[in-house]
């Protein structure tokens, strides 16, 4: 049997991380092939229904990225996202899915090396973890508890 | 139905080494509403961009994807061309095969079919782009430079000489910056402030500069072309449109004893002062901080003495609003402090100096008049060492770059050494000479030939004191390594320059980025080098990275010709990457629902309201609404908005969650 290779989406914003990883790229830092990267203008931005949304489509782990705190081009972005990400793992945990396939983090467009770290690191939790197959026995049962009221 | 081009460039062999482009291409071709898929060596190119131009016009394409390098690059290039064909540049999406796939992965089938997942997700999202208009918005045609050494001088003259207004702020009493310190200038050993001064005083006198000294920028709010600036005006204590700049003041002031800044702490100032004699404006201020009557509540000698009335103990910060339309950066950059080198002694020995304190005793306008005294008893010393890359260079220390100025001035200043006391011996420690510039390397073989500077290639490991000297002990690495004692009178550290204390301060009130050095950061190391990330700052001078004069100066006036060139047009426009709240058909009008959530999440003010009326006059429904002068297009209150009524244009649902579906879906 082949290893299993999960499969990463990366959501980031356009100004930190997704120049971070341009630099990731222009450095030359080799990284797992796994991730693929979704361009967003701010953290801010990233509706989390995306990340469900990934999780259903097959996703078996997922990567948000953006300014450090202070850093956001658009001044406070990254803090709302901060934010609800905050409720939205505890919401997410509540409701039973595995918040350690969730990677929440920082990268800054001078930061081209963490980037490569925060992916390979990233890879290597999600392949110990195996493939999500249990989301959709988790999406489910939520979808007929609340059709059961 | 959509009919879309993908275009899948080589990008010579960076994307074509590791990634199978041809496959690639067949596989785009595959795609659902693909109706054309080719590749290209340099779609970048002039027939490149010709190849789209000419298959959006016979394939009638309506949306296209170019699979190159990273759209942070080149975006603005694919949709000028597709809009040249007559397809509106919006529908064009870039995917970033390069710097995201071929230069971060081996040659592997799992490469190839990441581009093959990369192109599909932006097919699935250029199929829900729309066309969209350039925002047309006006530009104040002022510009606010940050700075007042070399670079904010340099580029305030050049944008002032244009015709357009410009307000250059400095924190320091004084413009002039660094350069006013310097002794001699390499390589020509030209006066530093001979050449520099004329500059300060034509910036004081030129019509269309605001010359506001000792104040900051308190915050910066808008975008390109239409900032707000608050700047903070520091109390000066001084009334400067009734003071004279006599000097009564500083002549009486008992506070005799606070270490000069401008003499790098070899000198002293009084608390009313002028930094230097050449000062621009030359009018004191108070430094609150060492004034016996702020201190204590007593003294008030100055006011004594002032014969126009002009002190003014009871003046606060002012904080002045100013529009401007571009703001260039010129905040230059700072050496490592004392405490950075315990192995040298230096803060533990008065006689281990910088470079820029060798500067100030050097120079005519210093504390010894320009004779080489050393700091501890004011004799001349007979042996000096300079050491280069101290701190340079050197990751132990945490700083891996070159500081790039300290070979050459290194050079000047043993030279400098030599021209003033004959009969002293100089020894330069270096790890490399790095000389590269015009004349540059002749001046230090003039050193070294003509002066007879000993130069050593080698590190010293310690300095420490016996019977009244300095032992440098280093090794000379040309000789095998070996080890080599200097008894030396006077040690002079050529000291990293690193950045201002409060350059990531300042970088988060401009939104602009800087590097792991807290060096403000250019856009493109190599085409754009003045410009931010952020539209409408651009930067010159050491803030970026240590530089030295003639780069800065170079630097300064191509800042100050970027600006130029914006306030050389009418108007300006703006990508319309906004977001609208969505209307519809009477009697539902929009799906917002008047929550205004998005309100408190937008950074920017730039949600409004507007009230739904009927024929009579009464409010129907208050819909929430989108200011596009004020909006930036950030997104937040996208994800905000809990019944999908407001969207973002460029980044929409549709465009995103087809992105994210495409990703997985094979």
């Amino acid at each position: 049997m082949n290893e299993f290779e999960p499969k990463i989406v990366a959501f980031v914003c356009n100004w930190c991380t997704y120049a971070g990883a341009d630099l990731t790229g222009t450095s030359r830092i080799k990284y797992a092939t796994n991730v693929k990267i979704v361009r967003f203008p701010c953290t801010g931005r990233i509706d989390f229904m995306l990340l469900l949304k990934a999780f259903s489509e097959g996703a078996d782990g997922i990567i948000i990225s953006g300014c450090h705190p202070n850093d956001c081009h658009y001044t406070s972005g990254n803090f709302h996202a901060r934010r609800r990400w905050v409720m939205f793992r505890s919401l997410l945990d509540f409701m039973g899915i595995d918040v350690r396939r969730i990677q929440f983090s920082w990268v800054s467009a001078a930061e081209g090396a963490k980037w490569a770290e925060i992916v390979n690191s990233t890879v290597e939790t999600v392949r110990e973890l195996g493939p999500y197959s249990d989301y959709q026995k988790v999406a489910d049962f939520l979808k007929t508890e609340v059709e059961n009221g | 139905m959509s009919r879309i081009g993908v275009f899948v460039c080589h990008c010579g062999e960076n994307i074509s080494a590791t990634v199978d482009v041809e496959k690639v291409a067949q596989a785009a071709a595959g795609f659902d509403d693909v109706v054309h898929s080719v590749d290209y060596k340099y779609m970048c190119s002039d027939p490149g961009q010709t190849l789209i131009k000419q298959a959006i016009k016979e394939h009638n394409l309506t949306g296209v994807v170019v699979a190159a390098c990273s759209p942070r690059m080149h975006e603005p290039t694919f949709r000028k061309a597709c809009a040249e064909a007559g397809l509106n540049g919006y529908m064009c999406e870039m995917t970033n095969l390069r710097e995201h796939c071929s230069w971060v992965h081996d040659r592997t089938e799992e490469t190839t079919e990441k581009a093959i997942d990369l192109v599909r997700m932006l097919v699935e999202k250029v199929k829900n782009n729309k066309p969209l208009e350039p925002i047309l918005v006006p530009i104040t045609k002022t510009a606010l430079v940050i700075g007042g050494g070399i670079a904010g001088i340099q580029t305030s003259l050049d944008i002032a000489n244009c015709g357009h207004k410009v307000i250059l702020v400095e924190k320091e009493p004084s413009i002039g910056g660094h350069m006013s310190q310097l002794s001699e200038t390499f390589p020509t050993l030209d006066c530093s402030q001979c050449i520099l001064t004329p500059r300060m005083v034509e910036v004081a006198q030129h019509p269309n500069i605001e010359l506001i000294t000792y104040a900051e920028l308190d915050s910066l709010e808008g975008y390109i072309g239409n900032f707000k600036a608050k700047i903070r005006k520091k109390a000066k204590s001084v009334d400067h449109s009734v003071c004279t700049g006599c000097g009564d003041c500083w002549g009486k002031c008992p506070s005799k004893k606070i270490p000069s800044e401008f003499n790098a702490g070899l000198g002293s100032r009084t608390a009313i002062y002028v930094p230097f004699p050449q000062a621009v404006p030359n009018k004191p201020v108070i430094d609150k901080s060492n004034c016996n009557y702020y201190q204590k509540g007593k003294c008030k000698i100055c006011e004594k003495f002032c014969k126009p009335g002009a002190i003014r103990f009871d003046q606060e910060d002012e904080i002045v609003e100013a529009e401007v339309g571009a703001v260039v950066v010129t905040t230059g950059f700072d050496v490592v402090k004392p405490e950075f080198f315990p192995e040298y002694g230096y803060g533990k020995y008065k006689d281990v100096i910088t470079g820029l304190q060798f500067e100030r005793l050097a120079s005519a306008s210093g504390p010894t008049l320009g004779e080489i005294r050393r700091p501890s008893d004011e004799k001349v010393p007979e042996k000096v060492v300079f050491i280069a890359c101290a701190g340079s260079r050197d990751p132990a220390k945490g700083i891996n770059y070159c500081s790039k100025i300290c070979c050459m001035y290194t050079a000047k200043h043993a030279m400098l050494y030599q021209h003033k006391v004959h009969t002293g011996k100089s020894f330069v420690f270096y790890m490399d000479i790095r000389a590269a510039g015009k004349n540059y390397d002749e001046f230090v073989r003039r050193a070294i030939e003509e002066d007879k500077v000993n130069y050593i290639r080698g590190r010293v490991s310690t300095v420490y004191e016996k019977d009244g000297k300095l032992i440098v002990k280093g090794a000379d690495t040309l000789m095998n390594g070996e080890p080599i004692e200097i008894e030396a009178d006077m040690v002079v550290l050529a000291s990293a320059g690193i950045s201002n204390p409060g350059s990531e301060e300042l970088a988060q009130k401009l939104h602009v980025s800087y590097d792991r050095y807290k060096f403000f950061a250019e856009a493109h190391p190599k085409l754009k080098p003045v410009e931010t990330n952020t539209a409408g700052i651009f930067l010159a001078g050491a803030c970026q990275a240590p530089k030295d004069i003639p780069e800065t100066v170079g630097m300064a006036s191509g800042a100050a010709s970027k600006v130029a060139a914006l306030f050389s047009q009418p108007e300006l426009k703006r990508e319309p990457l906004i977001a609208v709240v969505n209307r519809q058909m009477p009697p539902v009008f929009s799906s917002c629902v008047g929550c205004f959530l998005c309100e408190t999440a937008c950074p920017y003010n730039a949600i409004g309201r507007e009230e739904i009326k009927d024929r009579n006059g009464n409010v129907i429904k208050t819909l929430a609404r989108v200011n596009e002068g004020l909006c930036q297009g950030c997104g937040t209150c996208v994800a905000f908005c809990r019944t999908k009524s407001i969207d973002i244009q460029g980044f929409s649902n549709e465009q995103m969650y087809s992105e994210v579906m495409a990703l997985l879906n094979d």
